[in-house]
């Protein structure tokens, strides 16, 4: 594992709301590429927290502090402009987000044009054709690119956000309890579309479903009140877990 | 039994207001008649003359209608560049902070202040710059009434458009930010076009404020009943001249007036239906 360099580092990551007290404490860890890692932990661990440090969500806050390191291919990206960050981490968020005055066709490519990068009309098809075929909704949108966004169903909705997150190519795709807002057969069409685009992604996702944790990810964390408890393979974590707390967690009673 | 009373009350209590809006209406009408039956209705609406010649009495509605669109369309143009600034300011940049309530609280304030001071403030303050600008040579006029008209519809267009604005969601701006967007690329891509058609409707029922709103535009507004042909000449609005001529007014002129009161009370409650189906529409999506 050492052998190979990780696409994603954390390195005594801090992050504070308030003066007095830390969201998160010290977080060490290194993401492998091309891996699902799930970041589980009862409500308020911060676990949400931590998966926005890196995209830089903070800057938005002026009152939030972060500490430590985030390496994103072995730079900084504290010392990094976040236009250039977020570029290249994607973000899908709880409750699907697809830009309601945007047909599913502007909704795909809005990265780019939020970004002002102007594409040519073959261009663009092309990466709407590709980035929905990803995520497995072109065959059930393409006949109706130019309907908005908002007139889909909350499963498809959330799939359109992933499309345009990868369109942006990004290196690692965060998402934050993707699958909380969907119905259980929903939720099965994106766990089964994380498993393949995991070729693609590295993938950095929160939840709260131990089942879908279970299912997905190859590499598991587990947080507690903010420190970062037990890292390690998923099937290790839930079969033999080193620490107490994360065994209270995983047979309910903590959380 | 008590349950029974309340109700009653309640039920005739509410129904008094539908009433009393329904008598003005009705009162308008047959007090306006007279006026529309001797000129004609279209006649009455086109007619720029408005003489008092016994015998020879000519009354339309024209320049009046013309004096309100005018100075109203002026105050919203003129008030954009202040009230969306201020609505960006309180709903978007400085969201939920002391010094945004403060603005927001400053601004409701002027929709407090009474016209006849922004009346005075016009004439006394205003009036001689626009005179020693060189624009008109009076100082009142459609411009100068409709510069004051837009500081006192600032509060309307800008409260309501930051409520607006502050309803579009944060995920979804959070969503826009992730995939690298600048705040500003933000504002114009997501915000405004996701609060556009609230901040469309507080504008819509900023206008319909700045239609019926007499003291200021008549201290203002210069009083000559034509048809202006510029906008720093001086003209009447609707509302102003029923307010300079109505004490001295009998038979056909009254009824012309109240015609003229019909008319805008037509308009306005149009604009104001717009506004309100507008903010309902708005809301839903």
């Amino acid at each position: 594992m050492e052998s190979i360099t990780p696409i994603l580092e954390f390195k005594k990551t801090c992050v504070s709301y308030t003066k007095q007290t830390m969201a998160v404490k010290y977080v060490s860890a290194a993401i492998e590429k091309n891996t699902i890692t799930a970041i589980m932990g009862p409500s308020g661990c911060g676990k949400s927290t931590l998966l926005r440090a890196v995209n830089l969500m903070h800057n938005l806050y002026p009152n939030i502090r972060v500490d430590g390191e985030i390496l994103l291919n072995g730079e900084n990206i504290f010392s990094m402009a976040p236009i250039d960050v977020r570029a290249r981490v994607g973000m899908v968020f709880q409750r699907p987000t697809p830009f309601p005055t945007m047909s599913i066709y502007d909704n795909v490519l809005s990265g780019f044009s939020l970004n002002g990068i102007r594409l040519s009309k073959s261009e663009k098809d092309l990466i709407v054709e590709r980035c929905l075929k990803n995520v497995a909704l072109w065959d059930e949108v393409k006949d109706v690119l130019n309907k908005k966004g908002t007139f889909l169903s909350g499963g498809q909705q959330q799939r359109l956000c992933i499309a345009r997150a990868l369109a942006m190519k990004p290196d690692v795709l965060l998402m934050d309890e993707p699958t909380s807002a969907l119905d259980p057969i929903a939720t099965k069409h994106i766990e089964e579309l994380l498993l393949e685009l995991q070729k693609e992604v590295t993938i950095l996702i929160v939840t709260h479903n131990m089942g879908q944790a279970m299912r997905i990810s190859s590499h598991s964390m587990f947080m507690y009140l903010g420190e970062l408890i037990e890292y390690g393979d998923t099937k290790n974590l839930f079969s033999t877990p080193r620490d107490e707390r994360t065994k209270a967690y995983l047979t309910g009673k903590i959380g | 039994m008590n349950d029974k009373i309340y109700k009653i009350i309640l039920f005739i209590a509410t129904l008094v207001i539908p009433i009393i809006c329904g008598g003005i209406l009705y009162a308008l009408v047959t007090d306006a008649y007279e006026a529309f039956e001797y000129f004609g209705f279209f006649k009455f609406l086109t007619s720029s003359e408005w003489r008092y010649t016994e015998g020879a009495e000519q009354y339309g509605a024209l320049p009046f209608i013309l004096g309100t669109l005018l100075t109203t369309f002026l105050a919203l143009l003129f008030c954009i560049p202040f009230s969306l600034p201020v609505a960006l300011f309180v709903g978007e940049y400085f969201k939920d902070t002391k010094i945004a309530n403060f603005l927001s609280t400053v601004t409701d304030l002027l929709a407090g202040i009474p016209s006849i001071i922004y009346g005075l403030w016009g004439f006394y303050t205003l009036r001689p710059i626009i005179m020693s600008l060189n624009i008109s040579p009076q100082g009142s006029g459609i411009l100068t009434a409709s510069l004051v008209l837009a500081i006192m519809i600032v509060p309307y267009a800008a409260s309501l458009s930051a409520e607006f604005i502050k309803m579009v969601p944060n995920d979804l701006k959070e969503s826009a930010y992730s995939l690298g967007a600048t705040k500003y690329e933000v504002i114009k891509k997501i915000v405004f076009p996701v609060a556009g058609s609230g901040i469309f409707s507080s504008y819509v029922l900023a206008i319909g404020r700045a239609l019926g709103e007499t003291m200021t535009v008549t201290m203002l507004i210069g009083n000559t009943n034509n048809i202006p042909n510029s906008i720093t000449s001086t003209g009447n609005s609707m509302a102003s001249i029923i307010a300079n001529q109505f004490g001295e007014a009998d038979d056909l002129k009254l009824s012309s007036l109240i015609a003229i009161g019909l008319i805008l009370f037509i308009i306005t409650a149009i604009i104001n239906m717009i506004g309100k189906i507008m903010i309902k529409h708005a809301r839903i999506s």
